[in-house]
């Protein structure tokens, strides 16, 4: 019988025979921590191993993308106790100015096609848009990761979801990964891994499936992948990553726990309503809803495609008078990008707010939430109550926030 | 001390309609209102406070007692709290047909049992499993008695490697013992 994408990663790092349901102990790659979660590691391994070394140092990080610089005195310290140890063990750390720690490990070509990372993000997952096998995890967990280079693991099942039929602008990769979201909801995939085929994902460009990528967490899924690359795709890959680009593919005959299809021809702009990612709706339903702020980055949507598509509509134009728009790159690199390329300014003079790389703007703890009663329009990955303050956030694509932004309330970006 | 046993007196997790509840997810079973507690022995107190109907759950149990609950038990946050309430209360074990990834992997990280049994919906649904009877299990081979009613049921076995760690108290001291043999 042959192997799924998934199977074939992970028996490529264990000596054990690999089938779905079956607990297997895996080599990591990379392991790595965040300000959140990093500390409590750090706790954890001084309890346990004193000073005695990690397993590989040069395989262990710490990137801090949460709260950058911190505007809180506990993560002011907690990122300090990271940094500490870091030394004593002679770690590297993506510090405060790097930005979002998953988008640091594709771009340094360390999350590469066939690895296998864990970290403290639930999102690591993402690390499927470049074929490596990413997996958020707990704090003993990867304590125990950073000593010995190991982590059990049990192969989940594969479930293969055929997208059929093509969309065009302003229809973007988040308008289809909310869409898939929808259809999929939070038990057809969940705790499996999801390997995506068909015309519209396969014409997908890296940004685009880091975005729908980054969402299987919101579909309760293991893992995503999008196995058919192009040419065009490879490049990109080897270009972003300084790394020579050689995925796995499925083989014909291995086993799929089930087989799904979503018909997403002609498909328009979608938006998620709170208070759950997958309480999807066409943005036609959600016309005229008021909003107050706007948000675009996180690792969803924090590349610089994203904001070049949010400058194409806002440039020239002002946003609405009382309406903020919050901007931020997922990356220093994508910050540098999008300065160079004059999509910084044209954000900036359109009445954008743009701050430095990071998580910023995802999640309670960071800069720029929501007040109470406030409505905001965001490209991140989650809107459940409380997630980013008390306010209501709606999830769309980086041309629908910045469509609204313009209009002060949820628009199509085909009606500006 | 034989490990691979375990026999206790169980409580069913039913909603207000007498179905097995799903998707109890880890604000419901340890609100975060008390993540800053450190200590185990302190988190029992707090054990299911937050799903209702069962919020006073700490006053009934007892050690040894076993939890049955429905699919996807431990949804949602990391909070290795929420294993650690159980523990804390010294339950013994907890079966569900389904849990939350990270639940289930914060379980047998800390040493806790855990077991995924198919057939539990349908049992409850005719009876043949309710709060109040005594069951014990095998954890190599899924077997069960419902000692209260002399029938048998099949919960999946722990893996090797669950039951390693299980056997061993935990994750970190599993780790020290691989590495000095
Ligand atoms: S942007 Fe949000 S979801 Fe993404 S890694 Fe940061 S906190 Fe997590």
């Amino acid at each position: 019988m042959g192997m799924t994408i998934i199977e074939k990663i992970i028996q490529d790092h264990t000596k054990e025979e690999v089938k779905p349901g079956k607990i297997v102990w895996m080599d990591l790659d990379i392991r790595s921590a965040r300000d959140f979660g990093g500390p409590n590691v750090v706790k954890n391994y001084e309890k346990e191993y004193g000073d005695v070394p990690v397993a590989d140092r040069k395989k262990t990080f710490f990137t801090f993308d949460l709260c950058v610089p911190p505007s809180s005195l506990k993560y002011a310290d907690n990122q300090q106790i990271c940094r500490e140890f870091a030394r004593g063990q002679r770690i590297e750390v993506f510090d405060v100015d790097r930005g979002i720690g998953s988008h640091i490990l594709m771009e340094e070509g360390l999350a590469r096609a066939v690895s296998t990372v864990v970290g403290t993000d639930s999102h690591l997952n993402i690390l499927g848009a470049v074929g490596s096998f990413g997996q958020g995890m707990g704090d003993v967990d990867i304590t125990f990761a950073f000593k010995t280079g190991k982590t059990w693991f049990e192969v989940p099942q594969t479930v293969k979801v055929l997208i059929k039929g093509s969309f065009s602008s302003p229809t973007t990769a988040k308008d289809l990964t909310l869409y898939i979201l929808k259809k999929l909801g939070t038990k057809k995939a969940a705790l499996k891994t999801v390997e995506f085929y068909g015309k519209a994902v396969r014409g997908l460009d890296l940004p685009g499936r880091i975005t729908l990528c980054s969402m299987v967490t919101e579909m309760a899924g293991i893992i995503g992948f999008i196995p058919e690359y192009g040419d065009s795709l490879k490049t990109e890959i080897e270009n972003l990553s300084g790394t020579k680009f050689s995925p796995d593919e499925a083989d014909e005959d291995c086993f799929y726990s089930d087989t799904l299809e979503i018909d997403v021809s002609g498909l328009s702009p979608q938006v998620a309503v709170p208070f759950s990612p997958d309480n999807v709706q066409d943005v036609s339903e959600l016309k005229g809803v008021k909003i107050d702020s706007g948000f675009i980055g996180s690792c969803t949507n924090g590349r610089t495609e994203d904001f070049a598509l949010a400058s194409q509509i806002l440039k020239g134009k002002k946003i609405k008078e009382g309406v903020t728009l919050k901007v931020v790159p997922a990356t220093k690199r994508v910050y540098k990008e999008i300065l160079e390329r004059g999509i910084l300014e044209d954000l900036f003079r359109s009445g954008a707010i743009i701050s430095n790389p990071g998580c910023s703007g995802c999640a309670e703890g960071h800069i720029g939430l929501t007040g109470k009663g406030e409505v905001q329009v965001s490209t991140g990955n989650r809107n459940f109550a409380g997630k980013q303050g008390k306010g209501k956030t709606y999830l769309a694509s980086p041309a629908v926030v910045a469509a609204s932004c313009l209009a002060g309330h949820i628009t199509n970006p085909k009606d500006i | 001390m034989e490990k691979s046993f375990i026999s206790g007196r169980i409580w069913v997790l039913l909603d207000q309609n007498k179905r097995l509840i799903e998707d109890i997810d880890t604000d419901q079973i340890y609100h975060n209102a008390f993540l800053h507690i450190t200590e185990v022995s302190q988190m029992g107190q707090y054990a299911l406070g937050n799903l209702e109907g069962w919020k006073d759950f700490s006053k009934k149990a007892s050690p040894g007692d076993v939890l049955i609950a429905g699919r996807n038990f431990g949804a949602g946050s990391s909070r290795q709290h929420a294993v650690g309430c159980f523990i804390s209360l010294k339950i013994g074990l907890i079966i569900a047909p389904s849990f939350g990834a990270i639940y289930f992997r914060n379980a047998v990280n800390s040493g806790f049992p855990v077991l995924r049994c198919q057939e539990l919906d349908e049992l409850v649904a005719k009876k043949a499993m309710e709060t109040e009877d005594e069951i014990k299990v095998n954890f190599r081979s899924g077997e069960g008695l419902n000692v209260s009613r002399n029938t048998h049921f099949k919960a999946e076995p722990m893996s090797t490697v669950q039951y390693d760690i299980y056997e061993a108290g935990g994750l970190f001291n599993y780790g020290k013992r691989i590495s000095k043999g």
